[in-house]
């Protein structure tokens, strides 16, 4: 039996539920857990263990009062830096909330309140979730739990990290390009996406609203299924969240939705820029779910190798009005040398803000000035409309569509701090799922000859989460690389 | 040089909804500062905008009120720019889809003297869209501060053509405007509260000339006469400009009305790009054709169509439609008292005049007339006080003396009449032996009226009127007196 730390939300409710196990004594151990690793991993901007402690006595009261919330009741989540949750610091990892804290709680974690989970922490991330390493955080540099020269991933690279080192039993990440699921493989967790719209977004700090959707990470795609259970739904705080017709039980149609499925491998995915190892793994993956009677289709997706393009516009234009916000006026960062508003604004930003996320204010504000918005932002969203029909049509054919995450695995720190157009490479697999508002999930599907871990990316039709889960949970049966720990 | 003066006007007005345009959070003018916020209001992080439908059925009102199409579909646009008062440095607004287009309104200009009807125009809107109010801004000896009540409170712009020749078709646009908002219901169009805020573009070109000239934007216009002086002085000021052969330029202009001139705010090339584009988190809003179509039915009668119908139809002068329309609720008590009795011309008089003459006489020093809705009066009263003055019950002059009595205590005219006994007098036995004792007493009136001055029956039928204290029939006591004159002849 692995520790209580490194055990799934699915396991261990079920001890809770047996008797065998408290909340409070499953806390301790986490917290315990964090904080003997903590000093390696440094996943956590922010921890409260007596709160933490708190909840899991109320779930452990309500247990015994026979009024448990379900499986997520009294389990241990982390929560990334960029969801509100009354009376705790929300700082997206920048200077700029350095002494703020939430008065009001986001959908998404009063649902999970609402579930009976123990929030636990705030995790780190890049800047305001601008980045694919975690590097851009403004207070901690996070490390990969299995090699701990090398970075997360990002932007929920503490999510990951955490996860991975033990000191969550599941996390809560936000992914606007990749941000869930290039962590979540670099850290061989499984990481899941939403179809656009399936959670609200209110009380998620907006990067790029068109683009942001909250999601679970945790150990196994049943957690996934889980926790999503739990944090979806219409909201009516969030104009673009949306009902599902009908919403399944996610965790019972993993043992029906049995497949074999029509899964397409869309060529330009696998063509070149990719690491060979990581390549030879996803074509593994690939010809196991044919041996288990899948028919793999080669698909096209013509207007992908635009995504990066496409996304760098559309993402900071709505990034650079999003983020106007932080001026030093009402809350946050205000410049101790401002002596007009003028200079409040452009001194307490200067400040406040970190050079990547700058830089995207830059990028948004120009793409979106008066003649160039129709070159580019206009233009972009033409392009984002031929990248969603891409995804259409090739669904036309096939019930999922396989991939990489990422094309390397986790890198060193530093390795491309100072290369941008490097670091957005990282998300060329998974910006396209984002544009086109997709669901789509990273799950472990083995590690490179240095030990370092891959993730094999699932998307699939939009709303259709229940048959993406039993798609991935089909080959996390028949592996164990989510079983495997990273030793710290 | 003669020039033609063009006049655009850009009119923001608050629409009066119970919560703001995104959020639940509250809107009253007055209240404390910063107490009618919350964390959306404020802009706080991770907030989202949620559609406050009743601020889009109140514009689409106003819109269908002055002409406009409404929208199949609008969309919201955000407008970026940096200002201490806008929590998100950006407005939400409706730049590229506005809710609705185009418009008329019927304005009415001044006419030769205030008892003569103006001439009647049909002035082009453009369009008028909805947005959000920022917040406040104000500067104290030291500090200056912000207050984020009014923040989020909708706004509807309207937007005219430059289809305005002088600062008199302005004012009188706006005092059309004004009405016709009061009718819709859907603001108080107060300027002092910020309610109703103007700016005006202005130009100038060579008399019957086609090509527009550049023009200025005159900002920060808080009352209707503040509008006419501002386009008064930009004429002067562009006039005297152009005579000296220089040319204009294209600024925006904030008015002092202090000092009663206005001096540049910024250039065009320090113009704001506000960088517009569709905000990501509002869904467009699709127009329920049926609910628009609704919408119009409910529509009340515009003032000026219901001027025309109260002259053409009820007779009455433009001295007491001018009184009665402009007012939706004063029209309305005017409308609802010939429901009861249908007598428009009494019945308008004592409203344009006993009535409004004791509003404002019950309104204390210094404050203006009270408004109707305050009026201790029903419309039953009045229309009751009508018909028994025209069924003979009293005489008008009882019926002055009753007008005042129920203004003050609130009782039914009729209640009074009784209460007081203050029936005409059909005794024409009484009546007859006063008027017999008013022709002894006053020989030289009855001659008088022998030698043909019927005038002089008036100074017999006073102290009749005296004894009976106004009760007696007038024509009674007329044909009392001369059949008693001409018996003695």
């Amino acid at each position: 039996m692995p520790e209580l730390y490194h055990q799934t939300i699915a396991e261990l409710s079920a001890a809770l539920e047996a008797g065998s196990l408290s909340s409070v004594a499953l806390t301790e151990a986490v917290i315990a857990r964090t904080d003997s690793v903590e000093p390696k991993v440094q996943a956590f901007l922010h921890r409260d263990a007596e709160d933490a402690l708190e909840q899991a006595r109320a779930s452990d009261e309500r247990r015994a009062a026979g009024k448990t919330r379900g499986p997520l009741d009294g389990i241990p989540v982390g929560i990334k830096d960029i969801l509100a949750v009354e009376g705790q610091p929300l700082r997206c990892a920048s200077k700029m909330l350095d002494n703020f804290v939430s008065p009001y709680d986001a959908t998404v974690i009063a649902k999970l309140k609402a579930a009976g989970a123990v929030l636990w922490g705030r995790l780190n991330m890049d800047e305001f979730a601008m980045g694919s390493s975690t590097e851009n955080s403004a207070y901690a540099a996070t490390a990969n739990p299995w090699d701990l020269e090398r970075i997360p991933g990002g932007s929920s690279g503490g999510s990951a990290a955490a996860l991975a080192a033990g000191e969550a039993i599941a996390t809560i990440g936000t992914d606007t390009g990749g941000s869930i699921r290039q962590p979540a493989a670099l850290c061989g967790v499984v990481g899941m996406k939403p179809t656009y719209g399936l959670v609200s977004r209110y009380g998620l700090v907006a990067f790029a609203s068109s683009l942001d959707q909250a999601g679970p990470m945790s150990r196994t795609v049943e957690d996934a299924a889980i926790l999503l259970q739990a944090m979806l739904g219409k909201d009516p705080l969030d104009s673009t969240s949306i009902a599902m017709p009908e919403v399944p039980d996610f965790r019972a149609e993993l043992k029906t939705r049995k497949g074999p499925w029509r899964l397409g491998v869309p060529r330009e995915f696998l063509a070149e820029g990719i690491d060979p190892e990581v390549k030879a793994n996803i074509e593994a993956a690939i010809d196991w779910y044919r041996q288990q009677g899948s028919e793999i289709v080669d698909i096209s997706l013509p207007h992908a190798h635009l995504s990066v393009p496409v996304y760098y516009i559309v993402a900071t234009a709505e990034a650079s009005s999003n983020l106007a916000r932080f001026d030093g006026v009402r809350y946050g960062h205000r410049s101790a040398v401002a002596d007009d508003a003028i200079s409040l604004f452009t001194k307490s930003r200067g400040e406040g803000f970190g050079d990547e996320v700058k830089r995207r204010i830059i990028l948004g504000t120009y793409v979106l000035s008066s003649g160039y918005y129709d070159a580019y932002y206009l233009r972009a969203q033409k392009v984002r409309t031929l990248i969603r029909r891409d995804f259409e049509t090739a669904f036309e054919q096939v019930d999922a569509i396989l991939s990489p995450t990422s094309p390397t695995p986790a890198f060193k720190r530093g390795e491309r701090s100072d290369d941008p157009l490097a670091m957005y490479l990282s998300d060329i697999y998974t910006i396209a799922v984002n544009l086109a508002g997709l669901p789509a999930l990273s799950l472990p599907s083995g590690f490179t000859s240095d030990g370092l871990p891959i993730g094999l990316q699932v998307i699939g039709k939009a709303f259709g989460e229940a048959d993406l889960f039993a798609v991935a949970h089909a080959f996390e049966q028949g592996h164990d690389f989510h079983l495997a720990a990273a030793k710290l | 040089m003669e020039y033609d003066v063009v006049i655009g006007l850009e009119i923001h007005v608050q629409l009066k909804t119970r919560t703001k345009m995104f959020t639940a959070a509250p809107y009253a003018y007055g209240a404390e500062p910063n107490t009618l916020t919350d964390p959306v209001v404020l802009g706080l992080p991770g907030t989202l905008p949620v559609l406050n439908h009743r601020a889009i059925e109140a514009c689409a009102k106003l819109g269908l009120m002055l002409g406009c199409e409404i929208a199949e579909v609008c969309k919201w646009d955000r407008k970026n720019y940096f200002y201490p008062y806008s929590p998100k440095n950006y407005q939400l607004t409706q730049n590229e889809e506005p809710l609705c287009l185009g418009g008329l309104v019927e304005i009415e200009m001044p006419g030769a003297s205030r008892n003569v009807q103006g001439e009647h125009r049909q002035v082009m809107l453009n369009r008028i869209h909805l947005e959000e109010d920022p917040g406040k801004l104000s500067h104290e000896a030291f500090d200056t501060v912000i207050d984020f009540n009014r923040a989020g409170v909708p706004l509807a712009e309207i937007v005219t053509e430059p289809d305005l020749h002088s600062s008199e078709e302005a004012v009188a646009f706006l005092n059309a405007l004004i009405q016709l908002i009061h009718y819709a219901g859907v603001s108080d169009c107060d300027m002092e509260k910020g309610q109703l805020r103007c700016d005006a573009n202005v130009s100038l070109k060579p008399a019957g000339s086609e090509k527009l000239g550049t023009r200025t934007e005159m900002k920060n216009l808080n009352s209707i006469s503040n509008v006419r002086a501002a386009i008064e002085y930009e004429i002067v000021r562009q006039t005297h400009l152009l005579d000296a052969g220089e040319s204009i330029t294209q600024e925006t202009r904030r008015w002092n009305a202090e000092t009663g001139s206005s001096s540049s705010l910024r250039s065009k090339e320090e113009a704001h790009d506000y960088r517009y584009f569709p905000d990501p988190d509002l869904m467009p809003v699709r127009m329920d054709r049926a609910r628009v179509a609704g919408l119009k039915t409910e529509l009340p009668e515009r003032p000026y169509d219901k001027q025309r119908r109260f002259q053409e139809e009820l007779s009455l002068p433009f001295t007491i439609t001018s009184v009665l329309c402009p007012d939706p609720e004063l029209s309305a008590f005017f409308e609802e008292a010939l429901t009861v009795h249908n007598s428009p011309k009494a019945i308008a008089n004592y409203i344009a005049n006993d009535l409004l003459r004791e509003l404002s006489a019950s309104a204390g020093h210094g404050e203006s007339a009270l408004s109707i809705t305050d009026c201790p009066l029903t419309p039953a009263h009045i229309a009751e006080l009508a018909k028994l003055v025209e069924g003979g019950v009293i005489t008008k002059q009882i019926g002055k003396e009753v007008f005042a009595m129920m203004y003050t205590n609130g009782e039914m005219p009729a209640t009074i009449v009784e209460k007081e006994g203050l029936e005409q007098s059909d005794n024409s036995d009484e009546v007859e032996a006063l008027c017999r004792e008013a022709i002894a007493g006053n020989a030289k009136a009855v001659a008088q009226f022998k030698e043909g001055n019927t005038k002089a029956l008036n100074a017999l039928k006073g102290p009749v009127m005296k004894a009976t204290k106004g009760k007696a029939n007038p024509a009674t006591l007329d044909e009392i007196l001369r059949k008693l004159i001409e018996a003695e002849a």
